[in-house]
């Protein structure tokens, strides 16, 4: 169990990062599409008998290429949806030819709390600290370019360039969630907390720690749930993300309605 | 001609309503699809998908039909996400996304509580990705229905809808209610996933809806022409997707063959791929700067 504790906080540390950035960016469709990409890894990697880690790093990051490269050709979002679809469908093709018993389909779709061993831990550490320092070299820029393209570029800073280097940290900070979260629900960690950290907070240094918070806590309810309950990991981290999201949203609306009423 | 075709490919009565579903739902989802990529709800149309997904899950859990778990599930999800704000910019993405999260979620739980339920293996890939093959030849006349309905439905809001599609101010300028039409919309949309997740499962059925409309906006700019582009290229997706399928059985040995589904899409992509090529040459060649799919450049029917 501590293995799944450590290596959820560290998924959890990342996700509410990289998912300040997502919401920020309005890019929660190639959050969601470069962790199928990762899925797609897996499956493939469990065919051939590599390590599933390389396969879920190469095909996320493949899917982040495909998606930049698409959206050169066509709008972003039928982009990201190509390359999603295309993605998935290649993991199935995966699983079938490898005639992969069902709990291990579901616990790559839907997460395993045990999803890093002992073994994974190492690697999965040394993979976050690059995403954690990627982070931290992009975040001025970053920041810019995510609130005002335009003044990026009147900032001379070389936009596209900020655009494919936070895909490649999105791909990496997937990749290490999909094992634990699951492929289909590591996006909602980047979307639900950060979405409402934003709400929440109005100042981007503290919206990013209140993210990071958020972000751990909806990992740690969702962990011990499943270990209570025996359900798919994936399951809680779903439904909490959305609860805390609605929350918040609740929050703010009686936070305006008490102001209002201050006022009149 | 064994090449292309394997013996007993079109005496085969799965096949043959393979093919027909196929092409049902093909034109189904290339009309809705065009209108769904002019108004830039591919996300929103994925999103959908997976609340189909917990749809059909719960429907294979509760031993109800597949295709009204589908639907219903879509057509809950399409509210969901009207209730929360798809339809205000501002927040669309992330409101897109909660009820995409929630959705996976139940989904997570229904297809674990199948795993418990019964002792049958495969119900989480035949749920996400389907198989054409194994669709009850019952299932067709209501599937004609559903889709007849869509596109009667679709003819008869064709004006307000390309309208706020194209310009939602002057769409609104002139009268149009943006909000019931939207709603419409996705209950539209909502359906048509639920009818291609029945052909090639429930997630990627966003293919369908997306790629084939993407692709004819890449080479049409006429309204009229690209929905007949896109359900020509549709059709054709899917039905190579099942003849490739029918013969990987005899390309890899009995038994071994590759899903149905990711023949489809593997189409679709590789379609747009193509298209997008002879487009971007075609472009060069006559050198006119004009994007293609940008929303100001379709023209009026």
């Amino acid at each position: 169990m501590s293995n799944a504790w450590l290596s959820g906080t560290i998924i959890a540390f990342l996700a509410g990062s990289v998912g300040f950035f997502v919401v920020l960016r309005g890019s929660a469709f190639a959050a969601h599409a470069i962790p199928n990409g990762a899925f797609a890894g897996a499956a493939g990697a469990n065919l051939v008998g590599v390590n599933p880690l390389v396969g879920l790093v190469v095909f996320a990051l493949g899917a982040a290429f495909g998606i930049s490269s698409l959206s050169r050709r066509t709008r972003s979002d039928v982009a990201t949806a190509l390359a999603l679809v295309m993605m998935l469908a290649l993991g199935a093709a995966f699983l079938a030819t490898s005639n992969a018993y069902e709990p291990a389909v579901n616990a790559l779709l839907f997460g395993e709390i045990l999803g890093v061993s002992s073994s994974e831990l190492l690697p999965v550490a040394i993979l976050a600290v690059v995403c954690a320092l990627g982070l931290s070299f992009l975040y001025r820029p970053l920041l810019l370019s995510s609130i005002s393209s335009d003044l990026a570029v009147a900032q001379g800073i070389n936009v596209q360039f900020i655009d494919a280097a936070f895909l490649v940290v999105v791909a990496l900070s997937s990749a290490l969630a999909v094992p634990v979260v699951g492929a289909l629900l590591t996006f909602s960690l980047m979307i639900g907390p950060p979405a409402a950290a934003r709400i929440v907070a109005s100042v981007p240094h503290r919206a990013l720690a209140l993210s990071v918070v958020f972000s751990m806590l909806t990992l740690w309810a969702a962990v011990a749930s499943s270990y209570w309950t025996n359900l798919p990991i994936g399951f809680f981290v779903g439904t909490i993300s959305a609860g805390v999201y609605l929350s918040a949203r609740g929050w703010s609306f009686v936070q305006s309605r008490r102001l209002l009423r201050a006022l009149l | 001609m064994h090449v292309l075709f394997e013996p007993g490919l079109f005496s085969n009565a799965t096949v043959r309503t393979a093919l027909v579903l196929g092409a049902l739902v093909s034109i189904v989802s290339g009309v809705v699809g065009i209108f769904t990529v002019l108004r830039g709800q591919s996300f929103a149309g994925h999103a959908l998908t997976d609340v189909a997904t917990a749809g059909g899950a719960g429907a294979s859990l509760a031993a109800v039909s597949p295709l009204l778990g589908f639907i219903g599930g879509a057509v809950i999800g399409a509210g969901a996400m009207d209730a929360i704000g798809v339809q205000r910019v501002k927040n669309r993405d992330v409101a897109t996304g909660v009820v995409l999260g929630a959705a996976t979620g139940l989904a997570a739980l229904f297809l674990y509580l199948i795993t418990l339920q019964t002792t049958t293996t495969g119900s989480t890939q035949s749920i996400l990705f389907g198989s054409v093959f194994t669709v009850a030849s019952s299932t067709l006349p209501d599937a004609l229905v559903l889709g007849a309905l869509v596109l009667v439905g679709l003819g008869m809001i064709r004006r307000p809808l390309l309208m706020s599609s194209i310009s939602p101010e002057l769409a609104a300028a002139r009268g149009v209610r943006l909000r019931l039409v939207g709603i419409i919309f996705m209950v539209m949309l909502a359906v048509a996933v639920g009818l291609s997740a029945i052909v090639i499962g429930s997630i990627l059925s966003t293919a369908l809806l997306i790629g084939p409309p993407a692709s004819a906006l890449r080479v049409s700019t006429r309204l009229s022409r690209a929905i007949v582009l896109a359900c020509a290229f549709g059709v054709g997706a899917t039905w190579l997707g099942i003849v490739f399928a029918y013969d990987s059985y005899y390309w890899f040995g009995a038994g071994h063959g590759l899903p149905v589904s990711f023949f489809v899409v593997a189409d679709v992509f590789i379609e747009f791929v193509l298209v997008s090529f002879v487009a971007a040459r075609r472009q060069r060649v006559l050198t006119s700067p004009a994007p293609v799919t940008s929303r100001q450049h379709v023209e009026w029917v």
